[in-house]
């Protein structure tokens, strides 16, 4: 198969980038898209040009370094697939292919396909976990969860943090990704009691990051590679006006 | 050499050790351990877990990690399941079950006192995870679930349908944010170790390039823990991320650290065939499936049909017909080589013959298709993304492939190498899984190493040595810094015209060739001649495009296979010094008459441990003798 490449290229952050047009030739359908820049990017260093940048790792779909806008679409034109898992035979032999990253404020780009989503981080930081010391717990099983609510909690819990939610939202909001962890924590009986402060300081810190608000386009589960809901985002809100009404100390309280 | 492999395992019956060895350790007393700063390397189960524990006790922590987030370390593809000594099942489990396994399953080349103490540690592993919020399996009435995996004839595998590492890794991963949060650890993601500071002998810090900026820094410390994973990507094709690289520990191991048993590699069974020559990784199918689905080739080599249209009279199902008690749950070593021994047969399937098939169709009869939905259904919905074939009618085809490391650096019972202070946990260290390690361990051994064993031992060591103020202002930082700067410009100096990458496939294809699933003495001296070879020409003729001061993949690239092509050859020179086979080593010289592994104990049961001796002479083999007092040696049978 052969391709025409149109691929962002931007030396460094804070600098100015442009599409430029690459060919890719004599690409097997069986290829990984990122398998086919791999390819791109040997015969640009055989040519002594410098190769694209772009974030990959375990190239099995799970730990979300991988980030391409392909052809608009965050992952590409696959439902439920990571563009690392995206084949070269989910495309028509001579297609153009647009190439670029994530864009939205809160990821600035490093470098070509490169961004920074550290922004999701200092979300979790902000309060995406259960303080459960080392050392501390109790017996696995003196806890019941049910197994239905298990498997919703890991519905949400498969989140892989790649940042496509954000990508593909027209406002450029976290909402999925931050709901995503909410749902997780928030339905197991573990996560009761930091519920209500967890949800008020993790979207607060999704407004400092400079992440945009939520207005349910819902473009951003049609983006996820683990089809995370939207439903997570109706929880979330719950949780966070209960956090708004709460009294301040629940939310502040160890500041 | 003055190099000494002191194993410091504490005296007393084995189910006392660690009990009396944590009374006997010195504390720090809590108002001074802020005082102390530990430097660890890698985010993944082992880092994190470490990281985020001992910021918990009060030690000031610095954390590294070369991706954009410590939640993207390798430890988040773990599939399967993790081990633990639980006995939920009432199925005869216990502590000591789960140690005599996986000493059995390590083909009895690991020390008995840190494999008990894993055992011990598993059952507080779960309840660690379960409080975290790991959203385990559990049965309708809310009890947790379990499964089985290879090696094992109980079911003790606690697992989080497909994906129990990322859910492990993001439960270590909350903690270190949390952390992170209260000013107990301070992250540096997109940094990479690139070496050791070693002063008055101790470990005291560690130099680093900033990858966006291209900025050689350094970082102080009082200790440094290392748990920067396997160093399988030696063979260019394997299920590690492709980040995943030894750069950490043969730094360390060039400035004295010695390394034990490089040449333990393990082949998973298990993984989806290689496709084509552009091919940049392997993708494993986890061993859990081997729970329901029956591994079988053809009886007649040369066999073509598809293999729906095989009768059953006409397949062999090898595992279940030579293992008949273990059957497709054999341990992960014996598995391989009996996929690769029908395929050397000519009775292999697929492209090129180098496939077996995995079949679930006696499961969906048995079982229903919504019950096999549920156990495996994203690693189906993988198979079918990757090779486009529904699992659900055809069965996979499934080959080994190269997946994880069980040598590493050498370290004593509290996890510290031959260098004072430098610590290593996880995959990167070499204790625990001998020659072979169990599915569902490598989770085990990570967690156990940083959530419970490390932030003891590291206190110990910290409240037993005399440790002068250090700073990066220490000339011994300058001369470090120099000569990291100085290898960088040489790789980008070099300017030749092979990238880097088919340097690294061209050492892939020979590792793999020559020291792969199996070795032989020819293949291995062969091996010790090119690579060096190959390694003259790569500083020759390498292209490594870009400048330092930047983002430069093929700079970082270059420099982890500069250190894959020298690691190569001690795991040459390792494997062709064990004249036995065991475990994962396999040589083809010592064979039982029916094709099993054939230790020799009165000549090898020790481990390797390898010294540098500087660039240009020979690795200095030190040995550690292993000592069985509780498992009887003996030929293993799974049969």
């Amino acid at each position: 198969m052969n391709f025409t490449l149109h691929v962002w290229r931007q030396p460094g952050p804070g600098l100015d980038g442009r599409m430029v047009r690459y060919e890719a030739r004599d690409v097997s359908p069986d290829m990984s898209f990122l398998e086919m820049l791999d390819v791109v990017n040997e015969r640009l260093t055989e040519r002594g040009e410098i190769p694209i940048a772009f974030d990959h790792d375990c190239r099995e779909g799970i730990c979300g370094s991988c980030s391409l806008m392909i052809n608009g679409v965050a992952h590409g034109p696959n439902p439920g697939t990571a563009t690392c898992q995206l084949h070269m035979r989910s495309f028509h032999n001579g297609d153009e292919i647009h190439v670029e990253p994530w864009r939205a404020r809160a990821f600035p780009v490093i470098r070509d396909l490169v961004v920074d989503r550290t922004a999701l981080d200092r979300i979790i930081a902000a309060g995406g976990f259960i303080s459960a010391p080392t050392g501390s717990a109790p017996d696995g099983n003196a806890l019941l969860i049910g197994k239905e609510l298990v498997d919703t909690a890991m519905d949400a819990a498969q989140c892989i943090g790649c940042g496509a939610c954000v990508a593909a939202c027209p406002n450029g909001s976290a909402s999925l990704f931050t709901a995503a962890k909410i749902t997780h924590l928030s339905l197991l009986p573990q996560g009761q009691p930091e519920r209500i402060r967890r949800a008020g300081r993790m979207v607060a810190q999704m407004d400092i990051e400079g992440f945009g608000g939520c207005t349910l386009f819902g473009e951003c589960q049609e983006a996820c590679p683990k089809q995370i809901s939207i439903d997570t985002i109706t929880l979330m809100n719950r949780d966070f006006l209960r956090s708004a009404c709460a009294p301040a100390r629940a939310v502040v309280e160890s500041d | 050499m003055s190099l000494e492999l002191k194993s410091r395992v504490p005296a007393g019956p084995l189910e006392r050790k660690w009990d009396s060895h944590r009374f006997q350790m010195k504390l720090v007393n809590p108002a001074n351990k802020r005082k102390y700063t530990v430097i660890v390397v890698g985010s993944g189960l082992a880092g994190a877990s470490a990281a985020a524990t001992m910021s918990e006790l009060g030690y000031n922590v610095k954390c590294f990690c070369f991706q954009d987030s410590p939640r993207r370390a390798h430890s988040i593809a773990a599939q399967g399941g993790i081990n633990a000594a639980k006995n939920y099942r009432n199925d005869g489990d216990s502590i000591y079950r789960l140690f005599y396994d996986t000493v059995k399953g390590g083909d009895f080349r690991a020390r008995e006192a840190n494999v008990y103490r894993l055992a011990e540690i598993s059952v507080q592993i779960i309840d660690q995870c379960v409080a975290q919020g790991v959203p385990f399996a559990r049965e309708y009435g809310g009890l947790l679930a379990n499964r089985s995996f290879g090696g094992a004839q109980v079911s003790r595998t606690f697992y989080a349908r497909g994906q129990t590492g990322q859910q492990l890794l993001l439960g270590a991963y909350q903690a270190l944010e949390k952390e992170i949060a209260a000013g107990g650890v301070t992250m540096f993601p997109r940094t990479e170790m690139l070496d050791l500071v070693v002063i008055d002998g101790r470990a005291r810090g560690i130099v680093v390039r900033d990858m966006v900026t291209g900025k050689i820094e350094s970082h102080a410390a009082d200790a440094v823990v290392l748990g920067t994973g396997g160093y399988g990507n030696v063979f260019y094709l394997s299920t590690n991320a492709k980040g995943s690289n030894t750069t950490a520990i043969w730094r360390a191991y060039k400035r004295g650290a010695a390394f034990a048993n490089p040449c333990y590699t393990q082949i998973h069974p298990t993984c989806i065939p290689v496709s084509g020559d552009y091919q940049s990784k392997l993708t494993l199918m986890s061993e859990s499936l081997r729970n329901d689905g029956r591994v079988w080739v053809p009886k007649q080599a040369g066999d073509t049909r598809a293999p729906g249209d095989i009768p059953d009279a006409e397949r062999d199902y090898y595992l279940e017909r030579r293992y008949p008690s273990f059957g497709n749950l054999a341990p992960r070593d014996i598995a391989s080589r009996a996929a690769k021994a029908v395929c050397d047969e000519g009775r292999g399937v697929g492209p090129g013959g180098l496939g077996v098939y995995l079949d679930f169709a006696d499961a969906i009869t048995r079982l229903g298709a919504h019950t096999v939905r549920e156990r495996y259904g994203n690693l189906f919905e993988m198979y079918q993304r990757i090779t486009d074939e529904d699992p659900y009618r055809v069965p996979m085809r499934i080959y080994p492939a190269v997946h994880y490391t069980m040598g590493g650096l050498w370290v004593d019972y509290n996890l510290m190498s031959t260098i004072p202070g430098l610590h290593v946990i996880g995959e990167a260290n070499f204790s625990d899984h001998g020659a072979n390690r169990l599915g569902a361990s490598a989770l085990m051994q990570g967690l156990a190493d940083g959530y419970f064993i490390i932030p003891n031992t590291v206190g110990d060591y910290l409240a037993s040595s005399r440790l002068p103020k250090v700073d990066t202002s220490h000339p011994e930082f300058r001369l470090v810094e120099a000569e990291v700067a100085a290898l960088t410009r040489r790789f980008l100096s070099v300017g030749g015209t092979r990238t880097v990458d088919s340097f690294h496939r061209e050492l892939g294809k020979l590792m793999w060739d020559k020291c792969g699933m199996s070795r032989n003495a020819a293949g291995l001296r062969e091996a010790l001649e090119r690579l060096p070879a190959l390694r003259a020409e790569f500083w020759r003729n390498v292209n490594v495009p870009g400048s330092d001061s930047e983002l430069n993949q093929a700079l970082e690239k270059a420099g982890r296979v500069a250190d894959f092509l020298e690691l190569g050859e001690l795991m040459c020179r390792d494997a062709l010094h064990r004249e036995e086979s065991c475990g994962g080593h396999f040589r083809e010289e010592y064979q039982t008459e029916d094709g099993e592994a054939q230790r020799d104990d009165a000549r090898f049961a020790y481990v390797a441990a390898w010294e540098h001796a500087g660039a240009d002479r020979q690795p200095v083999l030190h040995r550690e003798p292993l000592e069985f007092e509780y498992v009887h040696l003996a030929q293993r049978s799974y049969k």
